[in-house]
């Protein structure tokens, strides 16, 4: 087990070195860069331009920067933003929580509504219930996310005026109650879509599992359908959940970029948009390895979780 | 301490305890009464007792809080609150004191005849916002980091010519320019004075704590910032100048403008600045309830740019014919819903010195294919006029995603295909096409929105000056690669004559020349359309300063 776990580690570590290579690349090697933002500020030449990128280090050939760069974070310096000359640890940890509280809410919502959906789905197959659900999930996930929220905000903000347009709290303010009532619409948003996913994935696995021998022995030796459903036939449905789950962890922490603009949430997605869009290289390195990180991370544990859990599969 | 305690009895108001909280979001719930529409509430303001908030919407975030850092317009938004310079200007252009107990001129002595000679009184009892004194050491520590070479400056024109910079006392300083430089009473109108203190034992200046803990002199000091979502400035209950009416400001960013328009309609921000409300919203939202929506004239001229090296654009009947066929109240009426106001000139027309006599385009198509065939170029292959081998045919570039801009090309495209000209669309995503494409004059023409001034001064010399080409080795932003003689002789004695009158008719004639060579084809003046609560008094536009919010101490809810 030790074993494997250091095995997968070293696999990462390569996977890790040449993400950061080839995302420090094409980041470089595209045209602009972030000085273009300041080219109409009245005043500024390319002599002034190509002053601030010499203190910038951006004239160093390409390799060395990499280096440079790349040695760096082993020593936990990870640079410092281009915009606001803050460490990008700093700006990553500003804004993680925001997102934390968005995803990670947003996603319990989307897991337990969605492996209900599911379940029921698959147990009343082809049921009324069924078919409303296969139907309302397609719609889900046809209708783009900016939309939606712009209608849930117009209906809910702007119409009946029940909750708020925006914003993570109310500026001067910040009590739980506040939150939470900022929190009803994005995650509202966002469950719409990732119960539709996740009731897909939970109806197919049960649907695997509900014709299996072992259930018809669970429910020939006399055992009642409810305990069989919930001790046989969801908790071996909810094995592949775990993987999905682990894949999940990423999308947690990344952020949605699309909720996060409408809702004006201070998350990560926009820091990653925003950082784009003002080229901001040690920021965007920054998100790009801590993605990296996650994903595999949320591989490795999704693994070792499947394997404590489903003592069929054996690791190593 | 004492206001410490005042402070906190009112946020006790304005902040409810948690069961409060409670309470009043099931009444809102019930739609009885909304918590966060809270920051419109309004109450009286006493002198000398702020009170009250105003949240303000920015479509950009403001990071860069050094400054004299590199930054854009929106940052400038939080230094007018946070800082002051040594004078500032006001809506109609004249300069007012601030920092500086007088504005240095040649009649008060402050400036020499020759105008080599600086020397500026200070105020007394000016105190930062950490409760230090502000002295003549901090402005001389101020020109100082402009220029120091291990700081990362933003812009040093015309910092780079003060020389000798002398502290007489606490309250008065001198200096010597290299040489008569006119244009830069206005730069300093806009370099806000920093405090020495803050950057005493710190060997990088560029990560200074100072950066992203701001302490300045202005009407609102730094409370806090929430990266990516809001900064939030508490009034300076000591600022020397007109006392803030509100308790704090806050800036909040949101980087949608629909999202901004609908907070702005939900009441959830009270002022939409920088980006603020599209005009295609305009007729909408003057319509709102409770709202107050203006249309700001701002100093940017909006205009198609050529390259001026490349043969097409060179016999100046080319552009002449150009002129004639752009439909310029078209495009602003149906494209820009009639707001801004069409300009033949880069000088905005609230300038003291905005040229009025300037020849009027007019749309005659019928003239420009005259012109056209009156100066050799006669239609060729696909009916597209050529002379001695250059056709015609160029492409026109401008910030890819810009719609209306777009829309204008396509415009363009059309009205110049009827007298025989091409011209082919090739937008670029922003970081591109204002990165070297731009400044190394890489395009044909472009379709750009450009402030032509230094800060708020005539002088044009960085655009239109022959020394200003940056791909023939000179300094600044004449990407057009304009060249006149006239106009560097009239541009470099307007830069050092320092009387408003006597430089009057230098510029009126700059004007005239612009706007017969065309190597730019003015479009219109920039309007901006902001909107503000009923009742939020004191909101104003200043057609010299890049951003609205510059004044927010003088604003109050009635």
């Amino acid at each position: 087990m030790t074993r494997y776990i250091l095995n997968r580690l070293g696999q990462s570590a390569v996977i890790l070195v040449l993400v950061s290579l080839i995302g420090f690349v094409v980041l470089n090697l595209a045209p602009g860069g972030p000085l273009s933002q300041f080219a109409l500020t009245p005043g500024m030449s390319q002599a002034e331009l190509d002053r601030i990128a010499e203190q910038l280090g951006l004239n160093r050939p390409l390799l060395v920067q990499y280096i440079d760069w790349f040695s760096r974070l082993f020593i936990g310096d990870w640079g410092r933003s281009f915009r606001d000359g803050q460490s990008v640890l700093a700006i990553i940890a500003g804004h993680l929580p925001a997102t934390l509280l968005l995803m990670g809410t947003s996603t319990l919502v989307s897991i337990l509504i969605g492996t209900w959906v599911g379940v029921m789905g698959a147990v009343r197959r082809y049921s009324v219930f069924d078919t409303l659900a296969t139907v309302g999930a397609m719609v889900a996930l046809s209708i783009p996310t900016f939309w939606f929220g712009l209608v849930a905000i117009y209906l809910f903000s702007l119409n009946l005026k029940w909750l708020p347009a925006g914003s993570m709290y109310t500026i001067g303010d910040q009590s739980i109650g506040d939150y939470a009532i900022h929190l009803i619409l994005p995650v509202m948003v966002l469950a719409f879509v990732n119960v539709a996913i996740w009731s897909r994935y939970m109806r197919s696995a049960t649907l695997e599992v509900i014709d299996q021998d072992f259930v018809r022995t669970a429910r020939a030796k006399g055992l009642p359908y409810r305990r069989v459903l919930i001790h046989h036939i969801v908790r071996n449905a909810l094995l592949p959940m775990i993987t999905l789950a682990g894949l999940q962890l990423p999308t947690i922490l990344g952020g949605a970029l699309v909720t996060e603009t409408v809702f004006t949430w201070p998350g990560m997605g926009r820091l990653f948009l925003d950082s784009i869009g003002y080229s901001d290289y040690p920021v965007i390195m920054g998100i790009l390895m801590f993605s990296a990180i996650l994903v595999l991370l949320g591989n490795l544990m999704a693994d070792l979780l499947v394997g404590l859990a489903d003592p069929r599969v054996r690791l190593g | 301490m004492s206001h410490r305690t005042d402070s906190d009895k009112r946020s006790s108001l304005l902040n409810p305890t948690r069961r409060q909280m409670l309470g009043m979001s099931l009444a809102g719930a019930a739609g009885l009464m909304l918590p966060w529409t809270r920051s419109s509430m309004s109450f009286a303001a006493t002198p000398g007792n702020p009170f009250g908030q105003v949240i303000i919407g920015f479509s950009q975030e403001p990071t860069v809080f050094n400054p004299h850092m590199p930054h854009i317009e929106v940052d400038e938004g939080i230094y007018w609150n946070l800082y002051d310079p040594l004078f500032g200007i006001a809506p109609d252009g004249s300069y007012v004191p601030a920092l500086a107990v007088e504005v240095p001129t040649v009649a008060n002595g402050g400036i020499s005849e020759d105008g080599l000679q600086w020397k500026v009184k200070l105020r007394d009892g000016v105190t930062w916002h950490d409760g230090k004194p502000f002295t003549a050491d901090d402005v001389k520590f101020t020109l100082g980091l402009i220029m120091d070479p291990k700081f990362r400056s933003g812009r040093r024109a015309g910092h780079d010519l003060v020389r000798d910079i002398t502290v007489v006392s606490p309250t008065e300083i001198q200096w010597r320019m290299e040489k008569p430089y006119a244009p830069y009473a206005s730069i300093l109108s806009s370099t806000f004075i920093v405090p020495q203190h803050a950057f005493a034992g710190i060997s990088d200046p560029n990560t200074a704590p100072f950066n992203n803990a701001p302490i300045g002199t202005g009407p609102f000091k730094w409370a806090n910032r929430v990266p990516g979502d809001h900064i939030q400035l508490d009034a300076n209950r000591t600022y020397y100048g007109q006392a803030p009416h509100l308790e704090r400001v806050v800036f909040k960013y949101i980087p949608d403008l629909t999202v901004m328009y609908t907070q702005f309609k939900t009441g959830d921000i009270d002022v939409t600045a920088m980006q603020g409300i599209m005009p295609d919203h305009y007729e909408e939202a003057k319509g709102l309830a409770g709202r107050t929506v203006v249309n700001l004239p701002v100093a940017t001229i909006e205009a198609v740019a050529f390259n001026l090296e490349r043969p097409q654009f060179k016999d100046p009947a080319v552009r002449k014919a150009l002129y004639l066929a752009l439909d310029k109240q078209t495009i602003i009426d149906e494209l820009y819903y009639g707001l801004p106001s069409p300009t033949e000139t880069y000088m905005p027309q609230q300038s003291a010195y905005y040229n009025p006599n300037l020849p009027k385009q007019t749309f005659n198509l019928e003239e420009a294919r005259r012109i056209l065939d009156e100066a050799g170029w006669k239609p060729g292959a696909g009916g597209i006029r050529e002379k001695e081998g250059v056709r015609l045919s160029f492409t026109n570039s401008t910030t890819a995603g810009n719609q209306v801009r777009e829309q204008t090309q396509q415009f363009m495209q059309q009205t110049w295909q009827e007298i025989g000209v091409e011209m082919q669309i090739s937008n670029l995503p922003p970081a591109v096409m204002w990165g070297d494409y731009w400044m190394q004059s890489k395009f044909d023409s472009v379709v750009v929105g450009i402030n032509y001034l230094t800060g708020a001064d005539p002088d044009t010399t960085d655009y239109f000056g022959s020394h200003s080409i940056n791909a023939q080795g000179g300094a600044g932003q004449n990407n057009f690669q304009y060249k006149s003689t006239e106009v560097d002789t009239l541009l470099t004695q307007g830069a050092t004559v320092q009387d408003v009158e006597k430089r009057k008719p230098i510029y009126l004639k700059v004007q005239e020349v612009i706007r017969n060579d065309l190597p730019i084809l003015p479009l219109f003046q920039y309007t901006y359309v902001r909107g503000y609560k009923e009742g939020l008094k004191g909101f104003t536009g200043n057609v010299n300063l890049r951003i609205e919010p510059w004044n927010v101490n003088t604003w109050m809810w009635a």
